[in-house]
């Protein structure tokens, strides 16, 4: 083989591809005329956007009435949205219940819990003060919806509804859940055959049964073990069953942080003498949990999403409410207007909590430990 | 020295403490209650025992393939509602199942206003509640829908209205019940010649085209059916009278809200399952299966969907089983599902511990086949590792 | 000497990944039996050089010839082209989900139209070949990185090829059994395959090859028979990459 001469020295810079293959055009062609059927899937939507838009913008928003105005409703003849009865209701539908005047309380005890919530978002605020920070909020939130002290009205549990309801159920339900739900899943694992049956038989119980099956139980049954003459309003008996049904849900998760960490974690933590409860309070817990805060943030989102469910045993969360609100017979026709409203509402709220949970899953994997992250 | 099975100081003697200790605990607070029950259940002077069951129920069901009248006993009541559960979750599976098959394919296709269209199905319908989803449909198909005097035309003697949707059905005939027999054979037909080409293509390496014989086998066989016994063609077609439509088979909009309802919240969920399923087989695999020289079809036949299905299987029956677990949600919606019916008994005769142990034994039993059947299929598909 | 045409031909090949230029006017011809090693740092295209050669990339710019079947848009071409070359991954890419045997005589199966035995027969015959015979029943999760390394040799073996890609088939492996793989592709280069073989293994590259091509940001800045190459390179960029790679 004779020896080929080296090349010519390359000129600096680089080339463009060839017009044909990059810019606006090519993409245009990738992403919607690449092959047959998908030129006839972009023709179709096309003109199904280009017919549907105009009506759709004309319903909801040019041609819609937006002041209570019920005769102007009545008039449109369905031709148009009448936003005007999510003007007029619309404390009903997000106050359940609540007296009228005092509306405000639910108001101020809602904006506070978001506005924890907000602060509690980011990683960089996980530190001591924010147990404070809810430990003050949390009473508060009670304190303002119920009264009774402080020169506020008492307004009974009974009377709570609307987002407030939805948002303190969700809480409760979260933050109840996750002790109990660790509790179950060091059980669930334990080497004891008595407690790992004991968590088993719970967990798979009651993942096995719809949420309404326990709302049921928490209505009807109860009421009937408590010692005679103990009441418990519905309020706390459906949080308390919400609990009981997101700790078996809650376990699982709990369980699957537990399952990731390595085995020489376990194995470090013996060799320097730690017993049990120690290693699972120094070494264990910690890791797991830090791994599962996605799942948590998704069992948050599925919660506050379940808890529509309490309208079943009439409960007036969001939901709930705007049933009743539709109960009114002079408004009843203009159900599709409250359902995007309030459905508008859950999108936002939940949406946003999926968003969050992918941030915080990107962020928190920058600080794991991943199996073979140590190699260069 | 025997040291005592108890003893605080060895790991085995702590453990059984720790043990006897939670036992007695969960005793002691199962005894408390239990107490509590018995009392409560003697001064509200509520019955015990299951021995209702045997009673005429005394209310009416809306609908529901087990014939059932006021009369009969809450067994059948419960039965009733049993089967009219399955009736809505098995519909709504096969439903969810192909929509959500077909959305989340289409996440992943190279049209971006499909991949959109798609993606923006999944995010909207994820993140709105069911029951929501839910009474919305109800309330459309009962108030934005036409009355029974006007319905809606689909097709012909197709009737869509505020009662549900009428569809013409055959009278039943023994060419129906040939036809009906054959169709298993014919099943069994198509199946066999699929085997057939099999074995030609690993006999002589050429693939044999079988599709049109084998679909002229399976649809061929009910026809042929039909005909010998005699061909029926009498329908029973639904007529608009002058209060409503009158015959044919129809579907309350209950049944049809629920299933909507169902079939398109799960089928988002679905389709997430069906693109990790896909996007979990690493790229490699497809481009050491193109670099063979094998066909986009076979590459997705022998090498994707096989690696894919092991990873869609699990997560999708747990959809399925999510699925029959919302089905109980029709109570709101006053479809006479298990909850529904079960709840208006404990209204009747207020026994609530005995009815809802009988619904999550119900729920509990489904739940444990499913499982098993998983386990199964699991172990068999499991990838074989060191 | 008979001028033979060669087996592969890629002339004025450009090719861009986005903006990214990756591949920059290159032409390069390969002749049947010749063994060709292909060097540079990471990022010089050498990888993408050879996935444009059985067009798991499309090049956008130049003509790719393989064995006189030129490379285009259409399908038909880009089949013929695959069975006929057979491409070895860093990563394996085994299929899981099938046995060892099974593997490798899918391809015979469904693209050469093969009967299920002969297919069979010859897989063994190739698994024999890289000396992992015994191996034929077990799944590739059972096996080590070195054994399911010459299984995929054996699997694109069994197609038959006229030229045999390798694109660092030794680079994911443990170090020792990186001489397991190298020793059968020892044998196949003396057995007279056609190789175009992407790698740091540099011992291999002073055995074997017939030439040795330096490739640096896209172009082909140097190629000589492996004498030349390793004791005079002429090009300052290759100077320094053979004083990073070679061991002192």
């Amino acid at each position: 083989m004779p020896a080929m001469a080296a090349q010519a020295a390359p000129s600096s810079g680089a080339r463009l591809p060839p017009a044909r293959k990059r810019g606006a055009w090519a993409w245009l062609r990738a992403n919607l005329f690449a092959t047959v059927p998908s030129t006839i899937a972009t023709v179709v939507f096309v003109a199904a956007i280009v017919r549907a838009l105009p009506r759709v913008v004309r319903w909801a928003f040019t041609g819609a009435v937006y002041s209570a105005d019920y005769e102007a409703c009545r008039a449109l003849e369905y031709h148009a949205a009448c936003w005007g009865f999510v003007t007029e209701k619309y404390r009903l539908i997000l106050f359940g219940r609540y007296p009228y005047q005092e509306q405000w309380r639910p108001l101020v005890a809602t904006v506070l819990v978001l506005a924890a919530l907000g602060v509690s978002a980011h990683p960089r605020a996980w530190r001591r003060w924010l147990v404070v920070v809810w430990a003050v909020v949390l009473p508060a939130f009670l304190v303002l919806m119920g009264g009774g002290i402080l020169g506020l009205t008492r307004v009974e549990t009974g009377l709570w509804g609307g987002l407030p309801l939805t948002v303190l159920l969700t809480l409760i339900g979260v933050s109840a859940s996750i002790p109990l739900g660790i509790v179950l899943a060091l059980g669930r694992r334990s080497h004891l055959p008595f407690a790992r049956g004991a968590s088993t038989l719970y967990i798979e119980l009651v993942r096995g049964v719809p949420l309404i099956t326990v709302l049921f139980v928490a209505s009807f049954v109860f009421p009937l073990v408590m010692p005679r003459g103990f009441r418990i309003d519905v309020l706390t008996r459906i949080a308390a069953g919400i609990t009981l049904f997101q700790a078996a849900y809650m376990a699982e998760v709990v369980r699957g942080g537990l399952q990731a960490l390595p085995r020489g974690q376990y194995e470090a933590a013996a060799s320097i003498g730690l017993g049990w409860w120690q290693t699972q309070r120094r070494v264990i817990l910690p890791q797991a949990l830090v791994l599962v805060i996605p799942s948590f943030v998704n069992s948050l989102l599925s919660t506050f999403m379940d808890t529509s469910l309490v309208t079943v045993v009439s409960m007036y969360d969001l939901t709930g409410a705007l049933r009743l609100s539709l109960g009114d017979p002079q408004w009843r026709n203009f159900f599709l207007e409250g359902y995007l409203f309030v459905g508008a509402v859950y999108f936002v709220f939940c949406f946003g909590m999926s968003r969050y949970s992918a941030w915080l899953e990107r962020r928190l994997g920058r600080w794991t430990l991943r199996p073979g992250a140590a190699r260069a | 020295m025997s040291r005592s099975l108890l003893s605080w100081s060895t790991r085995s003697g702590r453990a059984r403490l720790y043990q006897v200790a939670l036992a007695a605990a969960l005793l002691l607070a199962a005894a408390f209650l239990w107490s509590n029950l018995r009392g409560n259940l003697a001064s509200r002077q509520i019955r015990s025992g299951f021995g209702f069951l045997r009673e005429p129920a005394g209310f009416a069901i809306g609908e529901g393939p087990v014939p059932y009248s006021p009369s009969d006993s809450y067994l059948m009541a419960l039965a009733a509602g049993v089967a009219n559960t399955l009736r809505a979750a098995v519909v709504g599976i096969v439903l969810a199942t192909v929509l959500g098959t077909l959305v989340g394919i289409g996440r992943l296709s190279r049209n971006v206003l499909v991949r959109g269209a798609c993606a923006a199905y999944v995010e909207v319908l994820r993140n709105i509640p069911l029951l929501l989803q839910l009474l919305a449909w109800y309330l459309v198909a009962t108030e934005l829908l036409p009355e029974a005097t006007s319905p809606l035309q689909l097709a012909p003697h197709v009737y869509l209205s505020k009662e549900g949707l009428q569809f013409p059905v055959p009278v039943w005939a023994r060419g129906w019940a040939f036809a009906l027999a054959a169709f298993p054979l014919g099943l069994l037909g198509a199946w066999a010649l699929f085997r057939w080409a099999r074995s030609r293509r690993e006999h002589t390496g050429h693939t044999p085209q079988v599709l049109w014989p084998a679909l002229l086998v399976a649809i061929g066989l009910p026809v042929l059916g039909w005909l010998s016994g005699g061909a029926p063609r009498e329908l029973d077609l639904p007529e608009i009278t002058t209060f409503n439509v009158a015959g044919g088979l129809g579907m309350t909009p209950e049944f049809l809200s629920l299933v909507l309802g169902l079939a398109t919240f799960t089928a988002a969920y679905i389709a997430e399952i069906v693109r990790s399923g896909i996007l979990a087989v690493p790229h490699g695999q497809t481009e050491a299966a193109a670099a063979l020289g094998l066909s986009t079809r076979r590459v997705l036949r022998l090498v994707v969907l096989p690696q894919a299905l092991r990873v869609i299987v699990p997560p999708l029956t747990s959809q399925f089983l999510n699925l029959t677990k919302n089905s109980s949600l029709a109570v709101a919606i006053g479809y006479p599902d298990l909850v529904s019916i079960t709840n208006t008994a404990i209204n009747q005769n207020g026994q609530a511990l005995e009815c809802i142990l009988l619904i999550m034994s119900v729920y509990l039993t489904i739940n444990l086949l499913t499982a098993l059947g998983m386990n199964w299929y699991n172990r068999r598909v499991a990838l074989v590792e060191r | 000497m008979i001028a033979t045409q060669p087996i592969i031909q890629l002339a004025g090949v450009n090719k861009w990944f986005g903006k990214f230029h990756v591949l920059k006017d290159v032409d390069l011809e390969i002749a049947r039996g010749e063994r060709i090693v292909v060097c540079g740092p990471s990022g010089s295209g050498k990888s993408t050089l050879i996935r444009c050669i059985n067009r798991l990339e499309e090049h956008q710019e130049g003509r790719i010839v393989v064995d006189g079947i030129e490379l285009t848009e259409e399908l038909r071409a880009t089949e013929r082209i695959r069975s006929e070359v057979g491409m070895v991954f860093q990563q394996f890419n085994l299929f899981p989900h099938l046995t060892v045997l099974e593997n490798v005589a899918l391809g015979p199966q469904y693209v050469l139209s093969e009967p299920r035995k002969q297919a069979e027969a010859r897989a063994q015959q190739q698994l024999e070949r890289v000396r992992i015979g015994d191996q034929a029943a077990k799944y590739p999760g059972q096996l080590s990185g070195g054994q399911q390394q010459r299984v995929a040799i054996a699997r694109a073996l069994c197609m038959r090829p006229k030229v045999m890609l390798f694109d660092e088939p030794t680079s994911a492996l443990d170090p020792e059994m990186v001489k397991e793989v190298l020793d059968v592709m020892l044998e196949l280069a003396t057995e007279g395959m056609t190789m175009v073989v992407v790698t740091h293994e540099m011992g291999f590259a002073r055995s074997v090859a017939d030439r040795v091509i330096f490739m640096d940001d896209g172009r082909i800045v140097e190629q000589n028979p492996p004498a030349e190459f390793f004791a005079n390179p002429r090009h300052e960029r290759l100077r320094d990459f053979l004083a990073k790679v070679l061991p002192r």
